[in-house]
């Protein structure tokens, strides 16, 4: 476990908007295991999104560092973000098909992960003719494919409603637990990030800084609805809401 | 440290009983009702237009507004229809006219392409040529025919350019847009799981612009069949009759009921090419992506 996947050290954020400028991040540093599940916890606007992006490489830094030691990154977004002209077999085989994987091999790999997300009868289904957590399910098996190290995930399940959710969650903690990836995972719902995490991390707003952590020994499987995550959360929530206090101040 | 403690079956079990309330969610398919009533439900309208604007002209001609040799009744003019696609000459006629129109468009759509990707990924150029486009797209394509004949004496060639001319802007400026138009979100899933330069091009921007250029197509082929037919009514070559030069023949010859038979042919044309490939296209791409409603 000592191996470090996500090394971030006092990355900072500006955005300038014609003559304003926004802090987004403020020196923010994180230290990601091999193999652990963080939940990254803040109100809206705290740059968790932000920060995800960062990682994978789809903004710029504006000043720190992140290191992944060359793990690949695969990120999910809130929305499925499905290819609406391709088949959700299709949508799967797409990061294969950017690494050059031949088409046998592709389509095989897709059937095996639909399957592995419940999706075995809809591969030739189109996203408009799927149920929204459907839809996330085949984006998360499009993640997969990516044979990532790191999977990201920004809100995945916050569209969704709570029974969906929950069966959500059971399905992402076994595939965590199975394939041994390392998953950053951004939340403003203090239960999942209970229910999900090795370690609850906590962000204030504007600008996002680290301002609390929280371990999470609760044993797995857990449950959104166990007492032992609603006693956790709800330490958490104090937290949250004394830093809200404090921002707002 | 996380292995999962509740065996896999049992978890299983639960999850396809909680899976009901996401299942109400899953659209299904309702278009399997009989074709008889949904095909008359799309003809009676336009029947009923046919109807209407043939009424219209029969009480026109019964006005006397006109004389009948000028203006002659649809029967008169029908019945010169019939017999104008007996003659063997009128299908050379149009079909020298389709090729013509086949050629000219198949090189805007190459030309209106190859622009639209190249402009649409350059800010520089789009600032360039984004608006000098636009303005070539509300340029009247039969203003081109004098310098088009300058360029390329009373030829084929004359013809063509003015269809590339007319038609290439449509096709690049539906391109255009259909790109500008692509959710941001799209764009980012593809960067994420890899897509890059060519790759991108083909299997993201491409296909989700798609509706924007199939768009820019249909218009595309609108300008390019006007500036065919202008183009025939001004540049007649002598040994190949085509639609536009018939036209200008029954013009010479006040020949009324030909004139309007032709027009008549002209009219089908356009629309059958534009309800038969493009609109049907747009259908198809439109219900591929779940954008239309089951109507």
């Amino acid at each position: 476990m000592g191996d470090v996947a996500i090394q971030i050290r006092s990355v900072s954020q500006t955005y300038h908007d014609g003559r304003s400028s926004l802090l987004a991040l403020d020196q923010v540093s994180l230290d990601v295991a091999q193999g652990e599940f963080v939940c990254l916890l803040g109100a809206s606007g705290c740059g968790k999104s932000t920060l995800l992006n960062l990682i994978v490489g789809l903004y710029r830094i504006t000043a720190g560092t992140i290191d992944v030691g060359g793990r690949r990154v695969a990120l999910m977004f809130q929305e499925p973000a499905l290819f609406p002209w391709l088949t959700a077999q299709k949508n799967v085989e797409m990061g294969m098909r950017f690494r050059g994987v031949p088409e046998a091999e592709r389509r095989d790999k897709a059937r095996e992960l639909l399957r592995l997300v419940h999706l075995e009868g809809f591969a030739e289904r189109r996203p408009h003719e799927l149920s929204g957590g459907m839809r996330q399910r085949v984006a998360i098996a499009r993640a997969l494919a990516q044979e990532a190290d790191v999977l990201l995930m920004d809100e995945p399940f916050a569209a969704l409603d709570a029974m969906t959710r929950d069966v959500l969650h059971d399905e992402i903690e076994t595939i965590w637990s199975r394939r041994a990836m390392t998953v950053l995972f951004v939340t403003h719902n203090v239960r999942e990030a209970v229910r999900l995490g090795d370690r609850v991390v906590l962000l204030s707003s504007r600008p996002g800084r680290v301002v609390a952590e929280f371990p999470i020994e609760i044993p797995r499987p857990r449950a959104s609805e166990s007492i032992a995550v609603a006693e956790q959360a709800g330490r958490i929530t104090d937290a949250l809401r004394q830093e809200v206090r404090r921002h707002g101040r | 440290m996380a292995a999962s403690r509740t065996p896999i079956h049992e978890r299983e079990s639960l999850e396809r009983e909680i899976e009901g309330l996401d299942a109400l969610d899953v659209p299904f398919d309702e278009s399997d009702s009989p074709w008889l009533p949904r095909a008359w439900a799309v003809v009676w309208p336009k029947l009923a237009a046919v109807a209407i604007v043939l009424a219209s002209w029969q009480l026109l001609v019964w006005s006397e507004w006109r004389p009948s040799y000028v203006l002659p009744g649809p029967a008169r003019v029908f019945a010169e229809l019939a017999e104008l696609v007996s003659v063997l000459k009128f299908w050379d006629a149009v079909a020298t006219t389709l090729r013509r129109a086949a050629i000219g468009f198949a090189l805007a759509m190459v030309i209106g392409t190859l622009l639209g990707v190249v402009i649409s990924r350059s800010r520089i150029l789009r600032g360039a040529f984004g608006s000098f486009i636009t303005g070539l797209q509300s340029m009247p394509s039969i203003a081109w025919f004098p310098f088009a004949i300058l360029l390329f004496k009373l030829s084929e060639g004359a013809i063509l350019f003015v269809i590339v001319i007319g038609a290439a802007p449509s096709v690049a400026n539906g391109l255009i847009n259909g790109i500008d138009h692509i959710p941001p979100l799209l764009l980012r899933a593809g960067r994420v799981l890899g897509a890059r330069g060519l790759a991108s091009l083909r299997h993201v921007v491409l296909p989700a612009a798609l509706p924007g250029y199939v768009a820019g197509l249909k218009q595309g082929w609108a300008f390019s069949w006007r500036s065919l037919m202008a183009g025939e009514l001004l540049v007649i070559i002598e040994t190949r009759p085509s639609l536009g030069s018939q036209l200008q023949f029954a013009r010479e010859l006040s020949d009324a009921p030909s004139l309007m038979a032709l027009m008549i042919v002209v009219l089908l044309i356009g629309v059958l090419v534009d309800s038969l490939i493009f609109a049907a296209l747009e259908r198809s791409i439109r219900r591929r992506r779940g954008l239309v409603e089951n109507d």
